[in-house]
């Protein structure tokens, strides 16, 4: 078979992904700078910067979220990740921990939300108990605000997530490299300092950054938990899905669409650039 | 050279490994009164199949592990409780013990750089050292670069830069492919007799332990069978166990009667050690035994016993003829035999011949 | 005894100390869901009705049918898109493998893009393309399956290139050729069956995300069992509340078993 006849066999994959990937994508795109008619235009993207749009300040909160679950979330999973490798490889605790972290990275959306509200809502369990111990929580109104409840929700699917992302790096450490160290007369902090924390660095931050793109994609949870208002970026573009098109605006929420795919592409790029910095020593 | 390394007889420390017990979870003693003694500058093999503890005394030694019993001295000074990091123990693991983020100058400066050496030195002592392993022009590779063998220099050169009291080798050679593991233990040989550093170096293969070592330990069930050299070792094994784990042996029935066991038709003088007189086993080394053609009137006249040949293979530098004994002499019967590589061709599968002992000294033991 | 011992204790409570308190963060929510579902609002105290209803079909058909919908579209969802997901990419990936090795890094590009386009994004561009759908197959919810196959494409192409590098594809066909074996019967017979462990975690994982997924199928108003579950939650608390909880539990079963099936085979 000649070369030309081998692509056949690639062609279905190649026309199912430009259908459902790529042409979405360049729908986006085009979209972003184009009116109602199709006529090029800049009035969409000029209408986010706008001095009574709400969109600035949700792309502000998105990022400051998506930041802040990404760290905190970064942390504690890698402490945990870390812990978790310490326990017997095929033991019961290691899969119970990775089975139930794969659930809620990947799987929580609305049942989070709904978690969260049967736990923390005025008449969830954790503020009854509390307040019949005669502490007063005040109003359950944190809950529904982006920093405050939401941060704490989209932490219960960041830190499982960056523990199935960042597992593999812990356990790929050999047991040799703490045993050198050792006997060529380093401590537990040189090991930390000098030998793994350097070799970690690489996929704690690759882990983080996705992380990152996790939380700034998410919608399902922040729209089962806030009904009220649309203070991130998802929550809006899925707003212009649902209220009225202003006139000459029908294609404002792509350029929400193209702003969000623009962060995103940002910190893949800067993924990129770290991930090129450390291939120099890392094996694939 | 800035860092020549010192005449060996200074350079050696005497290490006193006595008593050691290690309990593993279960109650498995991975050592059960180990004691050994290594002489300054010596170069000790501990020989052994898996699970008998020889990676254990070694791993005690280096302080990775903690002794439940008996005491470590090193240069005359107890560091049984002393941790890893003050020993001063240059170790070689199995494999993959390179920092992946660091280049081969780099691994082996980083104990210099713990020792808080200035950076001229660092950088003169890791040329050295890559130059004594012979990987000048890999200094700036990073491990997933190099070649297995490479990694492992680099990981001696490593281990010898802080001029450590001990060299520690954990079965540097066993993820290695043959030839560059017989290079490599020769060379492994080489820099040792060089710096002179007093080293124990575990191994599960009996023909790498005898081609390096000055003693070998052969080692089982967490304790020392027999310390000696190689080629006492070979000739004079001090129990089955070590008759059976060093070289390849042929155990045959045979009558002991003061001293000497009879055998396929002829006498073997036996070992100290031995059975006492009765029905016992002799194990005979297969350059112990002589072949000849039946009707050939050859191998020392008329003795032998009646054999047929299962198979003749050339082997390199020797040949070996396996044969299956008529009478039942041999436990599982089939005998083999060391011959010259020229003799090979003369036997032939199916073919009749006679089996007789050459007369080496050997061990038996009791039939039971 | 010594420093050895005390440091391995060490470690061994902050590793407990550390799971501890995760594990109380993870699971204090979802006891808040288990304690909310048993609730009496009306009598006081606790009641087991909401999981006898849920688990009653017939009556949760009846009173539920948004619910019951929402389920059997999900299942169907699940189903198509595993399906489709399975029948693009084993293919391509194995052809690539044995006749375009030049191609490899365009399709792994292709199948990781979806983790950096956010599904939100995917729903503004799928719009246009989907108005084609609805145009030429219809209205049917089972139809989302086929941007669903995009959103597993990453997850889906990660087990099975896993799968593909454990196995010599290459060796493994060109004996079954020289065999006399046709390109049809080298993937049916020789391929798959080699690959049945990745071909599982990638279903396996579809399947889950298929079921979690909400973004899409609420955007384009179609009703999967999230979107029913995200419904209900406006005017039955409680009993949205155990479908929530209930539909954790059976992901968290799957991934579960899942980690069994996996290493069992590797060995």
């Amino acid at each position: 078979m000649r070369p030309s006849g081998a692509l056949v066999g690639v062609a279905p994959f190649f026309v199912y992904t430009t259908v459902f990937l790529l042409i979405p994508t360049i729908v986006v795109v085009v979209g972003a700078f184009a009116d109602g008619s199709g006529r090029p235009t800049l009035d969409n993207v000029a209408a986010l910067g706008g001095a009574n749009s709400s969109f600035l300040p949700a792309l502000q909160h998105s990022v400051v979220l998506s930041l802040v679950t990404a760290l905190a979330g970064a942390v504690i999973g890698a402490v945990l990740a870390y812990a978790v490798s310490t326990a017997r490889p095929d033991g019961l605790l290691k899969r119970f921990i990775t089975s139930l972290c794969g659930v809620l990275a990947q799987f929580g959306g609305v049942a989070l939300a709904f978690a969260f509200m049967a736990t923390f809502s005025i008449q969830g369990f954790l503020t009854v108990w509390l307040n019949s111990l005669g502490l007063d929580t005040g109003s359950s109104i944190w809950l529904y605000q982006w920093d405050k409840g939401l941060m704490l929700v989209y932490l219960y699917f960041q830190i499982p997530l960056m523990l199935i992302v960042f597992l593999p790096a812990v356990e790929g450490i050999k047991p040799q490299w703490r045993e050198a160290t050792e006997t060529l007369g380093g401590t537990t902090w040189t090991y930390w300092t000098k030998v793994a924390g350097p070799i970690l660095l690489p996929s704690f931050i690759g882990a983080t950054l996705l992380l990152f793109t996790n939380a700034f994609s998410a919608y399902a949870t922040a729209a089962a938990l806030i009904s009220q208002a649309s203070p991130i970026v998802p929550l809006q573009i899925a707003g212009t899905f649902t209220s009225e098109v202003i006139l000459g605006q029908e294609n404002v929420g792509k350029a929400m669409a193209l702003a969000m795919v623009v962060v995103v592409a940002l910190v893949m790029w800067v993924y990129a650039a770290l991930d090129k910095r450390a291939s120099r020593w890392l094996v694939r | 050279m800035t860092a020549t390394p010192s005449p060996a007889a200074s350079r050696g420390t005497e290490v006193r490994l006595t008593d050691l017990t290690r309990v593993y979870a279960g109650n498995v003693r991975a050592l059960d009164g180990f004691t050994l003694h290594i002489a300054p500058g010596e170069f000790v093999a501990l020989l052994g199949p898996s699970g008998c503890g020889k990676t254990t005394a070694l791993r005690l030694l280096a302080g990775l592990e903690d002794a439940d019993g008996g005491t470590i001295e090193v240069g005359g000074r107890d560091v049984t409780n002393v941790p890893t990091s003050k020993r001063d123990m240059g170790m070689v693991f199995q494999a993959y013990s390179l920092f992946p983020h660091m280049t081969a100058r780099q691994n082996v400066e980083f104990g210099l750089q713990l020792r808080k050496q200035d950076k001229a030195t660092r950088h003169g002592r890791a040329a050295d050292m890559l130059d004594l392993v012979g990987l000048s022009k890999q200094a700036d590779r990073y491990a997933h670069q190099m070649s297995g063998g490479q990694q492992q220099r680099v990981a001696l050169a490593r281990a010898l830069a802080i001029e450590p009291q001990v060299l520690l080798l954990d079965e540097p050679l066993s993820a290695l492919d043959a030839k560059v593991r017989s290079q490599l233990r020769d060379e492994i040989r080489r820099i040792q007799l060089e710096v002179g550093t007093t080293t124990l170096f575990v191994t599960h293969d009996q023909e790498e332990a005898l081609a390096v070592a000055d003693r070998v330990g052969v080692m089982n069930a967490g304790r020392l069978e027999q310390l000696a050299s190689p080629a006492q070792l070979y000739k004079n094994p001090a129990t089955p166990f070590v008759a059976d784990f060093v070289g390849l042996t042929n155990r045959l029935h045979c009558r002991v009667a003061g001293g000497v066991a009879q055998v396929l038709g002829g006498a073997v003088p036996l070992l100290a050690g031995s059975a006492g007189d009765g029905l016992a086993i002799v194990l005979v080394r297969p350059e112990g035994v002589t072949i000849a053609p039946v009707g050939s009137g050859g191998s020392g006249g008329a003795g032998g016993a009646a054999a047929t040949v299962v198979s003749a293979s050339f082997l390199g530098a020797s040949g070996k003829i396996v044969a299956r004994l008529e009478s039942s002499e041999g436990v599982g019967d089939l005998v083999s035999v060391q011959v010259d590589n020229t003799d090979v061709t003369a036997y032939a599968p199916g073919q009749r011949v006679l089996l007789a002992p050459r007369g080496d000294a050997a061990l038996a033991v009791s039939a039971t | 005894m010594s420093t050895r011992h005390t440091e391995r204790r060490k470690r061994a409570a902050l590793r407990w100390t550390v799971i501890g308190l995760t594990l109380v963060f993870f699971l204090i929510p979802l006891y808040g869901m288990l304690e909310f579902t048993t609730r009496d609002l009306i009598n006081g105290g606790r009641t087991g009705k909401f999981w006898t209803t849920l688990v009653d079909v017939p009556q949760v058909t009846e009173r539920y049918p948004a619910l019951a919908e929402g389920f059997a579209s999900s299942m169907a969802l699940a189903l198509f898109t595993v399906v489709v997901m399975l029948l693009l990419l084993v293919p391509t990936m194995t052809w690539v493998r044995l006749r375009l090795p030049g191609l490899t890094r365009t399709v792994e590009f292709i199948c990781l893009l979806p983790l950096t386009v956010p599904a939100i994004v995917l729903v503004v561009g799928l719009t246009p393309v989907y108005a084609w759908v609805t145009y030429l197959l219809g209205e049917g919810t089972v139809w989302l399956g086929l941007a669903y196959v995009i959103l597993v494409l990453p997850y889906a192409y990660r087990s099975l290139d896993a799968g593909l590098r454990a196995i010599d594809v290459k060796t493994l066909s060109e004996a079954a050729r020289s065999l006399g074996a046709s390109w049809l019967r080298v993937m049916w017979q020789i391929v798959l069956p080699n690959l049945r462990t990745a071909v599982l975690s990638a279903s396996f994982l579809s399947v889950a995300l298929v079921l979690g997924e909400f973004t899409i199928a609420n955007l384009f108003s179609r009703k999967n069992l999230q979107v029913a579950m995200f419904e209900l939650g406006k005017s039955d608390g409680q009993l949205s509340v155990a479908v929530g909880l209930a539909s954790l539990v059976f992901a968290f079963v799957v991934l579960f078993a899942m980690s069994f099936v996996g290493r069992k085979e590797k060995s």
